[in-house]
């Protein structure tokens, strides 16, 4: 797993990475009702404001992580926006990407550098 | 974040894994641990219990020594019948100025011999000394040393009766001291989330004792502000500094059941309150423009401060959203905003939400059935 300073994990699998929220962004943004996801083919490049969440109390961005293109969305996240809070390493991922440039992925923070930052 | 003040439940708040914030002055519960969403459907099924201790307690005495007085004074300054309230009732009320706008919103008690006012927190200062220069002939005195709790939700009564069983008897809107223990409480049967429920001043020494008591029953869960946005919202009340200020009147804002006969045009003591021109001529013509509710289409919350307009593109904006969220019980975003009054419930009309604009259909409010006991 790799870790975004947006609170966000990637996962990979295969040639593509999974992509979603982290547990403390969960806690953060509070209970999740809307989810807005990305058309797949579209090529984002990295902090493109890529998906919408909407939680009880406010909207937050999700970024694209790194240069690519999104290959798929999770529907299941936005038919039940609460699965964003009750599994959000798991069930609720949001989108997978196919990277530009898979090194890239290394220049993220692993699970040690991201505790670190979430203190 | 300095300065900021704390109420007497502040520790019980923390205890209770509370995220704080600051609102009005004071660090307040904004969440527990349960979250909002889980709040606010525990307060629709159960029972949910506020710590509204920031809010201003207000005792409103003639110096003649009666009520009348004071009721005919207060009359100056708001443009509701206090005169006609009966002793142990309560109703709701708001301060104007010269241009109709509103000041406050307010509840006022007549509690036999003396008026009893609740104001929102943030305007309290103000509201005080508002009420010391328009009433010289009442002493106005801020209530120090007691605690405000709100205890709602349709097991409200239940929770309340084991403590002070002669809760029952009270009806919505009543007023009534009760004792528990040495305590005596003012409890009012009325709230700001549409359920049934009970709005309790304790002495600052009794509250964390009546918190706790309350809180040990299995159906009472402590709220914090996000859930009280929700369940008001749901409830299609107005929160001050938001849906109603000093630029919109108590007629546009849809508050006319609030200004009885008596102070309308033709009324016995008809006028008389600031900005009565501009608010009696909009009873009589209706105003231009008029808070609605709005149930935008699909899940995204149309927030305060979304732009709506008359169609899907083009056009300026015919009014603005001044509160919107996400209804728990409704399963639905909602929103309130002023547009106007030419249109109709059922018309849609449409919010810029992040660049697009989305469908959203007037609707009438409540959005969410009251339950009070009548």
């Amino acid at each position: 797993m790799k870790y975004t300073e947006d609170h966000e994990w990637l996962r990979p699998e295969g040639d593509l990475v999974v992509v979603g929220i982290t547990n403390h962004a969960s806690e953060q943004l509070g209970d999740v009702v809307f989810v807005e996801l990305p058309d797949t083919g579209k090529a984002v490049s990295a902090g493109d404001e890529v998906c919408v969440i909407e939680s009880v109390k406010a909207a937050s961005d999700i970024r694209a992580p790194l240069d690519g293109e999104i290959v798929e969305v999770n529907q299941e996240i936005a038919d039940n926006p609460g699965l964003v809070n009750e599994d959000p390493t798991g069930r609720a991922w949001f989108f997978k990407m196919k990277l530009s440039d898979p090194s890239n992925l290394d220049g993220l923070m692993d699970e040690a550098a991201y505790k670190d930052l979430i203190g | 974040m300095a300065d900021l003040q704390r109420t007497v439940l502040h520790g019980l708040h923390l205890k209770h894994g509370a995220r704080m914030v600051p609102f009005a002055g004071y660090d307040m519960p904004v969440q527990y641990p349960m979250g909002v969403l889980k709040e606010h459907l525990h307060t629709r099924d159960a029972a949910g219990l506020f710590d509204v201790s920031h809010m201003g307690q207000i005792l409103l005495t003639a110096k003649s020594g009666r009520v009348e007085d004071a009721a005919r004074a207060l009359e100056r300054l708001v443009p509701v019948d206090v005169l006609g309230l009966k002793e142990g009732r309560q109703r709701y009320a708001m301060f104007t100025n010269d241009a109709g706008g509103i000041l406050d919103d307010l509840m006022v008690a007549n509690r036999g011999d003396h008026v009893f006012l609740v104001v929102n927190a943030a305007c309290k200062a103000a509201d005080l000394a508002h009420l010391k220069a328009g009433l010289p002939d009442c002493d106005v005195g801020l209530v120090e040393g007691r605690a405000l709790l709100a205890l709602q939700g349709p097991k409200a009564e239940a929770a309340l009766a084991r403590l002070v069983p002669d809760v029952t008897d009270l009806s919505f809107m009543d007023v009534a001291i009760r004792q528990w223990d040495t305590a005596e409480l003012w409890i009012s049967r009325s709230g700001y989330t549409g359920e049934d429920g009970f709005e309790i001043s304790v002495p600052d020494r009794f509250a964390l004792s009546l918190a706790e008591r309350l809180l040990a029953m299995d159906e009472v869960a402590p709220i914090g502000l996000g859930a009280r946005d929700s369940l008001r919202l749901e409830a299609g009340m107005c929160l001050y500094g938001h849906d109603i200020d000093t630029t919109t009147t108590p007629v546009e804002a849809g508050l006319t059941w609030a200004i009885q006969k008596v102070r309308r045009t033709g009324g016995v003591r008809e006028g008389g309150f600031p900005g009565s021109g501009r608010i009696l001529k909009e009873l009589a013509e209706g105003p231009a423009r008029l808070r609605v509710g709005l149930l935008p289409e699909g899940r995204a919350p149309m927030r305060e401060g979304t732009d709506i307009y008359a169609g899907s593109d083009g056009g300026a904006p015919i009014g603005r959203v001044t509160s919107g969220g996400f209804g728990p019980s409704i399963e639905a975003p909602m929103a309130m905003a002023y547009l106007p009054a030419t249109l109709a419930e059922g018309d849609t009309v449409y919010g810029d939400v992040r660049g697009r604009r989305l469908p959203a259909v007037i609707a009438p409010m409540p959005f969410h059935p009251t339950s009070y006991k009548r």
